[in-house]
């Protein structure tokens, strides 16, 4: 039999959600790591029991916890709880992600632009997403604020930043959003191992096709306003990418304002907002088995951060964008007023598609059949940063 | 060179994190400062570098401060003795973080 497990990010720890492939009732554990904001969570392909979170505080920073048994258990990898300490220097490396300055490793680079246009010194804040390796466990990637990507290859023991990204040469235009500057988006090109995808806000979305070592700004046809050239090479606020692995070369993205795609590999890009009621939002993911079926949930605007007209409506579309439909049924249509973040809307590979997405009201809704109707998993959790649905079978 | 003992206290996340109760006992040799006192927390709970003191620089967290003997010492030197009550085990060294209020 099926089952479903669902991971779940909040303000004030994390939550894993399961039920089986009827997707009718839940068990709801947690909150796990209780008071401390949970980024993201997110099951490796290759091992759907081990898990990766990112933990993290302004008072006492960044924790890397990992789970080897599906979330029962978690510990900071390389420090296992209960563990006597050993001689020479202290254990938790995993805690630590330390910016590559190195000349050996391309372009030092030490400043990126502020708020106010003048040039700040890169500062490590948190882990905004975690993606493991498709094929290795032990391997997994974090993108971070300030924007940069690490890689870790010993199950998120020590992390080594991929500093080709920062090194680009575009850093000094990059600048924060009002999240952070973060690097908030890591795809992985099942067809090829080389390739990897990542979005900042607001530098924009980046490839690189050798692993890592170098990357390419991919933004042509982006269009931005409130930057001083609106079709700049980068400085753009990328949102969201979503891909269908089956399909690697077409990517969605919900920007700032505008739903855009690629069939490229990013490589040019044209919009495909359509008949959306506001094309500000930040979430958009992807059918498991219509390539051209995708989501987004519509936010009113860039200041005002909650559903358009009160009513919490998913759009789907499926012609790959342009002609889009409100997806209502079982979602609050009067007086709601949350919003959905960035990495807070999944989806299984059931048949019929599970589509998952959180708030920032508490609610974790579900639907079972592609977006037709949607009920509530939990609806009182703290505000909702991320969701991730693992399909066990 | 003798053994000391220090009391430290940590605020509650720190507490859930090291799993370990309000107070710990750490037993080292040498001069106690908030440094060295630091050295021996983190030697003992490991999972607790970079929690207190940034992982690169050493610099105490901003939202954390260091108390003893109801004062203030997050701005003292950090090889700078702490109280005699404190190297005794009388008083014990308080890691507080900042209020959240809300």
């Amino acid at each position: 039999m099926s089952k479903v497990r669902v991971l779940v990010g909040t303000r004030k720890g994390a939550f894993i959600l399961t039920s089986d492939g009827k997707r009718e009732k839940w068990d709801v554990s947690g909150p796990h790591f209780a008071g401390w904001e949970m980024y993201h969570l997110k099951g490796s392909t290759a091992d759907p029991n081990r898990l990766y979170a990112s933990q993290t505080s302004g008072w006492f920073g960044q924790i890397i916890q990992r789970s080897d048994d599906g979330g029962k258990t978690w510990h900071q990898p390389g420090t296992p709880p209960g563990e006597a300490p050993a001689p020479g220097p202290p254990k938790a490396e995993s805690n630590k992600f330390v910016y590559d300055t190195s000349d050996a490793s391309g372009k030092p680079l030490t400043t990126h632009q502020w708020y106010d246009g003048t040039q700040h010194p890169w500062e490590f804040k948190r882990v905004w997403h975690l993606e493991p390796s498709l094929k290795d466990p032990d391997t997994v990637y974090a993108g971070v604020e300030d924007a940069a990507i690490f890689r870790s290859t010993d199950g998120g023991q020590n992390w080594k930043e991929l500093s080709g990204l920062r090194g680009h040469g575009t850093g000094p235009k990059w600048q924060p959003g009002a999240g952070g500057m973060c690097l908030h988006t890591v795809i992985l090109d099942p067809s090829d191992p080389k390739r990897i995808y990542i979005a900042i806000s607001a530098a924009g979305a980046f490839r690189t096709d050798d692993g890592g070592q170098t990357w390419k700004p991919i933004n042509r046809g982006l269009r931005s306003q409130y930057i001083p050239d609106p079709n700049a090479e980068v400085g753009h606020c990328v949102h969201h990418i979503a891909m269908n692995p089956s399909r690697p070369g077409v990517l969605f993205m919900q920007k700032h304002w505008d739903v855009m795609r690629s069939d490229d590999a990013g490589d040019n890009w044209k919009e495909i907002s359509g008949n959306l009621p506001t094309d500000f939002g930040f979430v958009i993911d992807i059918h498991a088995h219509e390539p051209e079926t995708i989501y987004v949930v519509p936010i009113k605007s860039d200041s005002e951060h909650y559903v358009h007209e009160g009513k919490l409506r998913v759009y789907r579309s499926r012609t790959g964008g342009n002609e889009w439909e409100a997806l209502t049924k079982g979602l609050p249509q009067k007086d709601c007023y949350v919003n959905v973040l960035r990495d807070a809307m999944a989806v299984d590979s059931l048949d019929k598609c599970g589509v998952y997405f959180g708030t920032s009201g508490g609610q974790v809704y579900a639907s079972a059949d592609a977006g037709d109707s949607w009920a509530p998993i939990v609806r009182d959790l703290p505000a909702v940063l991320s969701v991730e649905v693992q399909t066990l079978i | 060179m003798s053994s000391i003992t220090i009391r430290v206290v940590l605020p509650q996340h720190l507490r859930i994190l090291a799993r370990v109760g309000t107070e710990v006992t750490l037993n080292f040799e040498g001069r106690a400062t908030q440094q060295s006192v630091l050295d021996a927390l983190e030697a003992q709970y490991p999972m607790l570098r970079g929690t207190i003191r940034d992982h690169v620089t050493q610099q105490r967290r901003p939202f954390l401060r260091f108390f003893a003997c109801e004062e203030d010492l997050s701005h003292e030197p950090p090889d700078a003795p702490l109280p005699d009550a404190v190297t005794s085990g009388k008083e014990p060294f308080l890691i507080i973080g900042a209020i959240a209020g809300g």
